[in-house]
Parts: structure tokens; sequence; C-alpha cells
């Protein structure tokens, strides 16, 4: 704030110096003098006014009878096209709203036309006043001294240390919340496994059929989840964790690190979908950049460096399955994934 | 207590209401709010159009709670929408179909609860705002602006607790992110995720739970703050903004009855037709062209309900990784690495936890810096309090930045933009928007006020052009009237009050801070006009015209 100046202070007397307090001040005039309505002076005007009010309630009538043939006549059970739906939705909403709108726009008129319009004054009372104060100290006081709990200490202890305890059970009761019956580390460990095993065969999602190498093309990219996901108890909680993206890319352009070199099959690569960011699938592959990008947050993941973060909010890379063929060419994994997927946690280490 | 000579009725009805009377004193309610006068003013009514679409939820939420299953049994959909025929989903999802295409209004009394959610939260929100600009939250309203803070805190947790109640794809991908952001919080992330979702993520009982908290201990706390709210408003009475005859020890206004009821009362009316309109024509949340909740799919472009909008755009805004800098943090522990993910809990808690942090101590911070204890019934004009206006306004644009960011990839694709270029130009608002709107409205509050002091020094512009005798020409300008007069001079005028000793006339650290504060918020002020301040520009101009006079006598 460098200039602290308003125009210059010489001449617009605009800054006031801090101890310059103003004492002088205009005096209150009071409430400006009540100005009649049209209505006030007019009984033309203001009959005029309550044929509008009328009007309205009638408007809120109609609106109401208008609600009733929408929903018996427009309104039917079974089967409805889309189309029809939305009309009589319209005509259900249009009659409400001209029920209500005719009620309420009708009271709003009738009051600022038609009922007084002088403004009243009413003086504020004091929130707490010394008397009260004083009469409630002495009740307080009385109170506490007929109780005793200042005079016998050891009730009053012994009184804060049960209300410390006792609603602690009340929060172990929620230990049950996790319905799987599983011990802290046994929750922990079941982050760090999916679905996926040695031989465990590539599937499309959702249809479910296997999937030959040689049906995937340079290029192109496969939804995939692992077979039998549909037989298992809990399919949506290991499909949560288990969905893949499989995509194709020329060999050449791959940067494969240390240990990686066989997880791949003639450049097909197998990556988890779910964003380490905070859990979103990641459902949109740019072919040309080689590059994914969660439609959540913007994550974008560099599939030439092994699905590295490039953008965004995510903090690692996508984790890699490690997939190769079987004796009949299908693609399957070669074992699961070497780390947890999806969004970190702090036990993920 | 009876007498022998008690009130008898003589019609009917005023037989009932002297029965109903003398059984619970009525007649003293009546004495005490038949004619309580309310202030009033057109900002006054966003806090009612929060009561009444709160009235809508209960009665359209009640309405679907009789036909809505929460169950995440798996249930093959055999309803009236054929496209959707022989899928699977969940019991809930289905449910909510049901209630689309199978239960005559059911749509509709989905949308108006949707749109009566979007506009509960809306117009706390600008409620807020209005409070907060005009400084209404001053002494002794501090506990009912805290009490309207965690109004705003349920309102957003019954929006979050219903919008994913019918469990599809949108809806569920929200919750995922409520998981990841949850596995985020170290120690006890991890666990709380799980009892969460029952489980693993997404489990079949999260549905459920959420239904339980949304139909019963959120509305219950919402309706007791309420109750709580509006206590408060009577024990202070309202208060009004600034005007001749208006002070801080009385009231204007219309009494409420007849006027003040009739059109509060009729505004509810208004407010419930208004819904009606939007729920009848304006589709929201078509589940289902989502689908229901699966895993693997999602669609580009979802948006999150408006409300929740700021705190996904801070979860867009952080970058993952400066340069090879990760923000997940692998902490080495004896016992082993354990990660601590800043990546999302930094704009996860950070923004928000700082806005309503501010928000909640507000009255006290600015009770500490001007050292005004005093009761404040009359409003500011936010214009003659540059300093909170300023800070409001920053925190307007720190919000607004956050939410813009929540559609970034919707302005990307809308004005054919590179995302990641949408995603740079937020980033560097998030930091510099703030200061910047600061450093503007006040600039732009401290010119309203010299306009005002202009006006009263030298008139309004009247509109009349006057020509000289030499061809120049000039605006007339007329003197306001004494209620204007006094409408444009009389505020609070706040002023830098320097670090002041204590009783042992040392200045302690805190205090210097506060005059730092106050020097910064302060040193530029406008001071209102003051009777001998016109009295002098009168005569200044009474001379300017006599020297135009001599002038002109020497061009002759």
């Amino acid at each position: 704030m460098g200039d602290h100046s308003h125009g210059s202070p010489e001449n617009s007397g605009t800054v006031a110096k801090a101890d310059d307090v103003a004492q002088d001040r205009f005096p209150d005039p009071g409430l400006p003098p009540h100005r009649p309505r049209l209505a006030d002076r007019d009984p033309r005007a203001a009959k005029r006014h309550e044929r509008q009010v009328a009007l309205l309630f009638t408007i809120s009538i109609i609106g109401t009878l208008f609600f009733f043939v929408a929903y018996f006549v427009l309104g039917h059970l079974g089967e409805m096209t889309f189309a029809e739906l939305r009309v009589q939705n319209a005509a259900l909403g249009l009659g409400t709203a001209f029920a209500m709108l005719g009620i309420g726009v009708g009271i709003v008129h009738w009051a600022k036309t038609l009922m007084p319009d002088h403004e009243l004054m009413e003086m504020r009372h004091e929130i707490r006043s010394e008397e009260d104060r004083q009469d409630a100290v002495e009740i307080i006081d009385t109170v506490l001294e007929e109780s005793g709990i200042k005079r016998r200490p050891l009730i009053r202890n012994t009184l804060i240390g049960a209300i410390a305890l006792a609603p602690i059970p009340a929060i172990f009761m929620f230990r049950d919340l996790d319905r799987t019956g599983n011990t802290a580390n046994e929750m922990i460990d079941s982050l760090r496994h999916t679905m996926w095993d040695k031989g465990i065969r590539l599937t499309r999602d959702p249809s479910g059929t296997p999937i030959k190498a040689s049906d995937v093309q340079i290029g192109s990219a496969f939804h995939v989840i692992p077979e039998g996901l549909n037989e298992t108890e809990h399919p949506l909680n290991e499909k949560a964790k288990a969905v893949v993206l499989l995509m194709r890319m020329d060999p050449a352009e791959m940067q494969i690190s240390e240990g990686r070199e066989t997880w791949n099959v003639d450049g097909i690569v197998a990556y988890s979908k779910i964003c380490t960011h905070v859990g979103c699938p990641i459902a949109l592959y740019e072919q040309h950049t080689h590059h994914l990008l969660c439609p959540c947050h913007q994550s974008t993941f560099d599939l030439t460096q092994e699905c590295k973060v490039i953008f965004g909010p995510a903090g690692h890379a996508l984790p890699q399955l490690p997939i190769t063929v079987d004796s009949e060419g299908y693609l399957v994994a070669q074992s699961d994934f070497h780390e947890p997927v999806g969004p970190s946690y702090w036990e993920r280490g | 207590m009876t007498t022998t000579n008690e009130y008898q009725a003589s019609t009917a009805t005023g037989r009932i209401a002297n029965f109903v009377d003398s059984r619970v004193g009525a007649s003293g309610m009546v004495k005490e709010f038949g004619r309580k006068i309310f202030p009033d003013h057109w900002s006054f009514m966003f806090g009612e159009v929060a009561m009444y679409t709160f009235v809508l939820l209960l009665l359209s939420g009640t309405f679907l709670t009789f036909f809505f299953d929460p169950s995440m049994a798996h249930v093959v959909y055999d309803g009236s929408y054929v496209p959707m025929k022989g899928i699977g989903m969940s019991t809930a999802m289905a449910s909510t179909m049901d209630i689309s295409f199978d239960v005559r209004g059911g749509l509709f009394m989905r949308q108006v609860h949707h749109w009566s959610a979007l506009l509960f939260v809306a117009s706390l929100s600008v409620h807020m705002l209005r409070v907060f600009f005009t400084g209404a939250f001053r002494r002794p309203r501090e506990l009912n602006w805290v009490v309207g803070g965690v109004l705003l805190i349920m309102g957003l947790a019954a929006g979050f607790t219903g919008y994913s109640l019918p469990d599809d794809l949108l809806s569920g991908n929200g919750l995922r992110i409520i998981d990841g952001v949850m596995k985020a919080l170290p120690i006890v992330g991890t666990y709380l995720s799980m009892f969460f979702f029952g489980g693993e993520f997404p489990g079949d009982t999260v549905i459920p739970r959420l239904y339980s908290l949304h139909i019963m201990i959120v509305p219950a706390v919402i309706i007791l703050l309420i109750v709580v709210h509006l206590f408060m408003v009577v024990t202070h009475k309202h208060t009004q903004y600034p005007g001749p005859g208006r002070t801080n020890d009385n009231v204007v206004g219309f009494p409420v009855g007849p006027v003040y009821a009739a059109k509060a009362g009729g505004f509810f009316f208004i407010v419930f037709g208004i819904v009606a309109f939007i729920a009848g024509l304006f589709q929201i949340n078509p589940v289902w062209n989502y689908g229901p909740y699966d895993p693997s799919p999602v669609s580009a472009g979802t948006q999150p309900d408006w409300y929740i909008g700021f705190v996904d755009g801070a979860l867009r805004l952080m970058p993952g990784y400066l340069g090879n800098f990760s923000f997940e943090w692998i902490i080495p522990f004896p016992w082993g690495d354990n990660t601590l993910v800043m990546s999302v809990l930094l704009p996860a808690l950070v923004p928000a936890g700082a806005l309503f942090a501010v928000m909640f101590a507000w009255p006290w911070i600015e009770r500490w810096i001007t050292k005004d204890n005093r009761e404040h019934h009359l409003l500011d004009r936010p214009r003659n309090a540059p300093f909170r206006t300023a800070v409001g306004a920053a925190g307007v644009v720190f919000y607004c930045v956050m939410w813009a960011a929540a559609s970034s990839d919707l302005i990307a694709t809308h004005f054919h933009v590179s995302l990641n270029d949408v995603t740079y130009w937020l980033r560097t608002l998030f930091f510099l928007g703030p200061i910047f709107a600061f450093w503007l409205t006040r600039r732009i509050c401290l010119s309203l006020q010299r306009k005002d002091r202009e006006i009263v020094l030298h008139g309004r512009e009247a509109g009349i052009i006057q020509m000289s005798p030499e061809g120049g020409f000039s605006e007339k300008h007329e003197e306001v009237d004494v209620y204007k007069r006094y409408l444009l001079t009389n505020y609070v005028d706040r002023q830098y009050i320097p670090a002041q000793p204590d009783a042992a006339g040392h200045v302690s650290g805190s205090e210097k801070r506060r005059a730092a504060i106050s020097k910064f918020f302060f040193e530029d002020r406008v001071a209102p006009v003051t009777p001998s301040e016109l009295e002098a520009a009168h005569a200044a101009h009474g001379h300017h015209e006599v020297e135009g006079d001599t002038q002109d006598s020497i061009a002759k």
C-alpha cells in the first residue's frame, strides 16, 4: 500500500488524521415524511388493486386444477417414453408453480398496495440487565451451595472421572462398522492384493470374453477385467481394484525400467485403471500422445514412461500388471500387481 | 385460578380461541409478537429463502422416503424405462428409477428436492455474505454468526449424504473420491475408509448408512440449529440499515401483523412456486442417463453439485509433483515406511479449513483489531467498512477460483484452450486473485466514500446544463436533502489505533501486531463530512462565485 493519500490531502480534505476525532455530526432529522400511495388517496386505485389480488388468487386456483389435469390425464402408469414423462413433469411443475405463485404474489401484492405502509418504531431492550445478572449469580451460588459440590471434592472428582469415561464405549461400539470382521492387519493387507494372479486371463469389460494378443493392434485400447470377476462374492469390490487398461504401442517408443523387461507382450502393456490420486477410473486414452487422462481431476500419465505422472494432482505412477500369453495365445497375468493399486494411504509405504 | 366473572366468548370461534388461550396463554404471545416490528429490506430475504427451501426439502424428502429403498442388494431392473431393462443395479438405484418413471409426480418431487437442496445451500451462502458485508455479525450477534456457519456446514453434510443415495454412476464416482480423500488421512485414514464402507470400497453398506444420516441426524440438527438461530434473532431483534430516524436503540419497520406476516408468508409461496417452475422445466440429475454405479466407467466432464465444487477444484489445482519432487511423502519410521499424501491432504483440508476458520473467527478478529466492543444494531453500508468488504471480497475470489477449477476441463473444452493452461492460470489466480481483489475492493470502497463526500459537499448532479454568458457549459448541482445527507454522513468512522501500553506500561507483541493490522486497515480512510466542513464548502462556493464575477468584470 504505497499510496496513502487520496488525491492531495491539502485540497481534498478527505484524509482525516487519526487524532482529529470528528465530534460534530449532522443531527438525525428523524423518519422522512410518509408519502401516501395511489391506493391511499384514490378509492378507484384501491379497488383496482383489490381486483388484481383476486385475479392472482384465481390464477392459483386454475394452476391447482391444471395440476390435476396433468396428474390424471397426462400421467399414467406403465411404459412410457421419455418425451411423455418430460411433458407430464413440465405440466405438474407449471401447475404447481402457478398454484403457488398465484397465492404468493397475490398476498405480497395485497400487503404492498392495500395494507398500511406506515413504518413503525419500537425501542430495543437491553439484552441483559445488571439487576438480572446479579439475581442469576445469586441463584447459581445458592444452587452450587445447596448441591455441596464445592465442599465435597471427592464427589466432584469421581463424577468428573465417571463422565469422562462413560462415553468411551460409545466410540468402541463403532468397531463393527467394518462388516468383514478383519483384523487391522488384514484390512491393510486387503488393499495390497487384487484378484489378479498367475495365469488369470485378461477379459473384456463388461462382456468377460478373453483377449488374444493378436486382437490388440497398435494404438488400440481395451478396458479389462480378470476372468471370473462376475462369479466372485463381491464383484464390485474386486472390480474396484482389478480393472486394467490394456494398450499396444510400438516397443521402440517404450522406456522400460530394469526388472520390467518381460512385463509386456510385444508392446502390449497393462496398467491399473484406478487413478493413484483419489481413485477415479482413468477412462481417457489419447493414442497419438500416449497419454492417459483421468476425467475427475485431470491427472495425466505418460504411457511411454511407464505411466509416470506428467500433469495433475496424482502423486505416483500407475501400477503395471505383468502380462504374458498362454498356450492358446490369450493374454494372461504373470502375477498380481507388485504394488497396491489406487490412491495412496498411510500404510502404503 | 378461576375467578367468578371469567370472560365468556360470544361466537364459536371466540370460544375455541378462548379455550386455547386460557390453557396455553396465547394472549401473551399475541401481545409479544402480534405487532413486533421487523425492518424491511430485500437483502433480508436470503435467510428466508434458506428457511423456505428447507421446508420444501422436508416436504419433498418425506414424499421420497415413502418410495425409496436404500438397500445395495443387487437386482435386475424391470421398470418402465425401456433402455435400462435387464441391467443389473442396486435396489437403491432401481427404486430411484421407479420414483422417476413409475410413481406419478415422482420425478417432479425428485427434482423439487434436488433443486431445493441446491438453492438451500446457495441462499445460506448468500445470506452469510450479506451478514458479513453489512457487519451484522458484530456484538451481540457473534454467536448467531457461528450458529449460521454450523448451519452451512450441516447444509453441506445434508447435500453430500443425499447426493450419493441414488447409487448411480456419477454419485458413485463422488463416493470413490471421498474414499480416496479418507485414505489419505494419516494413521486413521485406511481404517476410517474401511469403517465407512463396511469393508473395502464400495461394499454393500454405505448407501443405507448415508440414508440414516441424511434423513435422521442431519435434518434433526439443522432443525435444532434453525430454532436456536431464530430464537436469537427474536432476542436480539433484527438489525437495520442506517438512515434517518434509525438509531442503534430502535427498530423501524413493519409490524408482524398484518404486513410482515403477509409479505413473509406470501414469500414462502413465491419460493415454492419458483422451485416448482424450475423442477418442472429443468432436468437435474438424470440417473437414467448415468446408469448404475460401476467402478470401471466414468463420463468425461463430471461435475459435483455446486457447493462441493470448491473442494473438488482445490483437488484439481494441487500439483502431484513439482519437477521431480512428489507431494506423496514417504516417511521412514523404525517399523517401516509410511506415506503422507500431501497431494490430497493439502487441497482437501487446508483451503476449506482456512476459509471456515477465518469465517468463524472473524467477529473476534475484527473486535480485536478495532477494539470495538460496542453493540451494533445499525448495519454498515459495505463501502463504509472498506477493510471488511475487501477481506470478504478476497475470500469470495479465493472460493470462486477453486470453484472455477472444478470445471477446468469444461472451461478448456468450451473455450478451446489447453486444459493445462487453464490449470496454470487458476493456480496463479489462487494465490494472486485474493490479493488483487482485496486491493481493488478497498480502492472501490474508498472511492465510493469520497463520492458520498462529494455529494454532501457539492450537491448531487441535477441533470440541468447551464450556459454562462460567455458560452461555457456547466451542470447545476443541487444540495441533497437532510435525510439523504444524514444517510451519507452518519457511519462508524473507524480509525487507526496505535499500539497501546498495558497497565504496566508495556506494549506487548500481540498489541504491536494488532496495531500493525489496524494501521494497514485504517490509515487510508475517508472521514464523514461534518457540519463545519459543509459550512466551509458553502463559504468557499460563495467565494468562488464572487471571484468569477470579478473576472467577468475585468473581461468587460
